[in-house]
């Protein structure tokens, strides 16, 4: 299926999410910044900025069910080298040392390489949130595993399951099997074996409505499974709870499991969680430059405020002193042990 | 009253309140509960679905509810839940099927 933009969809609109987001009665969905003052969290604002995520474009190979970017192969929004310049000029200075690469699938940005390369040479760490089939969809692609090696790339990759039917529901037919064959293509060269500097997390998110279960036992059945049945091994398992905007919110209303789903959200709100949702230390950078608390406002279209919401004036000292965006999809971040970029967070 | 069932989905979530009327029990209960369902010789994944097959033979539309869930939260996939719920209707199926045993004793003693 097409994305939502494509498909001319009501949601494709960020206006749109926005108002289904806070169209639910607030009996029985509170309003976030309501819950966030019970925690002592309001107005919410960042720890610091430790890593400049950036969302080198909406183009990608797969087009997953639960995208809350809406990417997908007919997107075209993608990252420039000259607002990539930017990006680097904020890196000089800023004095941030961790860049978050995320799409979309960045490897298709034309300019990924040379990003990487330069990022590398200022002794920043770089993550790659790679979708593994991309390693195979294209020849020119096969090779990718042995740059991110040479880059010293950290990789951090999707699995849905250790199992076919549940990844390919929600990825799409085949998804399983390639990722598993691009995982193998990782092990190979060293990445994810024990000893090696070569880190390879997983990312898992529930195929469905339903909050992941606890990371640390999911990550041991992972373990176990991916080493049993394939011969693979990772460092660690990020369990990611599915936000309810964009494709997964679609999902919902569909499937009319919204309402309950974003039930179970708010009853799973935990203040500690709260407490270190992943905006509170980094900020997004869009295809076009703008700049954003994270990835999932950046989709709702709810950008920083005017003197600071573009890569070309970034101020990490006023970035710091901002106040953070929230609207009723932070309950994703907050449920049970939380959800960031990085898994859980209480 | 048209629409009231004596089983309510949203009555699940209320399980907790019982302590309301018997608070002793009630804690006692839930104390036990919590217990018997952590980490122990069995995995705790291991126990949800035994709890999942118990539901089904006890057919408590509340546990199957929440013991579902559970194993989509565990990761659990459909084809181990579906096995499970084969053993619970293997043993309620092989419970009535081990009298027919009873029956025939009686049909061999009492017929030429
Ligand atoms: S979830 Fe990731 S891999 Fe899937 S369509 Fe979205 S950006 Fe692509
Ligand atoms: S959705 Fe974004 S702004 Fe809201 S809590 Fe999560 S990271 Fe923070």
């Amino acid at each position: 299926m097409p994305s939502l933009l494509k498909r001319g969809a009501d949601l494709a609109n960020a206006r749109i999410q926005l108002d289904k987001l806070q169209s639910l009665d607030t009996d029985l969905i509170p309003h976030f910044g309501e819950k966030l003052k019970t925690s002592g969290l309001l107005p919410l604002k960042p720890t610091g900025v430790d890593i400049l995520q950036i969302n080198m474009g909406k183009m990608c190979n797969q087009i997953c069910k639960h995208c809350h970017v809406d990417a997908g192969p007919d997107r075209k929004e993608i990252m420039t080298r000259e607002t990539l310049q930017q990006c680097l000029d904020a890196l000089d200075n800023s004095g941030i040392k961790t860049v978050d690469l995320t799409g979309g699938a960045p490897e298709m940005n034309p300019e990924f390489r040379w990003f990487v390369e330069e990022v590398r040479k200022r002794g920043v760490h770089v993550m790659n949130r790679c979708n593994l089939t991309i390693v195979l969809a294209n020849p020119k692609y096969n090779d990718l595993p042995l740059f991110f090696k040479e880059h010293q790339v950290e990789v951090i990759s999707s699995m849905p399951h250790y199992t076919s039917g549940m990844t390919d529901r929600q990825r799409g037919n085949g998804v399983f099997d390639k990722s598993i064959r691009a995982l193998q293509m990782l092990n190979e060269i060293g990445y994810g074996k024990e000893g090696s500097d070569l880190k390879l997390n997983l990312v898992y998110n529930p195929a469905g409505a339903f909050l992941p279960g606890d990371q640390n036992s999911l990550e041991m059945e992972f373990k176990n499974r991916l080493k049993k049945d394939f011969n693979i091994e990772f460092n660690q398992l990020f369990c990611i709870t599915n936000m309810p905007i964009s494709r997964f919110l679609e999902y919902l209303i569909e499937s009319d499991n919204y309402e309950d789903y974003m039930k179970t959200l708010v009853d799973a709100y935990n203040p500690t969680a709260a407490a270190g949702v992943m905006c509170r230390s980094l900020v997004s950078v869009g295809w076009d430059g703008k700049l954003y608390d994270c990835d999932f406002n950046q989709m709702l279209d709810m950008e920083l405020k005017e003197n600071i919401n573009h890569i070309s004036k970034f101020d990490v000292e006023k970035i710091k002193e901002r106040t953070i965006l929230i609207n009723q999809h932070c309950y994703g971040c907050t449920a049970g042990a939380g959800s960031s970029c990085g898994g859980e967070t209480a | 009253m048209a629409d009231s069932t004596y089983y309510k989905p949203e009555d699940l979530g209320k399980f907790g309140s019982i302590t309301e009327m018997n608070k002793e029990l009630g804690d006692k209960f839930f104390e036990y509960y919590g217990k018997v369902f952590e980490e122990g010789a069995l995995t705790a994944r291991e126990k949800s679905l035994m709890a999942l097959a118990v539901s089904h033979a006890v057919q408590c539309p509340y546990c199957i509810d929440a013991y579902t869930n559970d194993g989509l939260k565990r990761g659990i996939t459909e084809t181990e839940m579906m096995e499970a719920v084969h053993v619970a209707g293997a043993i309620r199926g092989g419970a009535s099927l081990v009298h027919g045993v009873q029956m025939m004793n009686i049909i061999k003693k009492k017929t030429m």
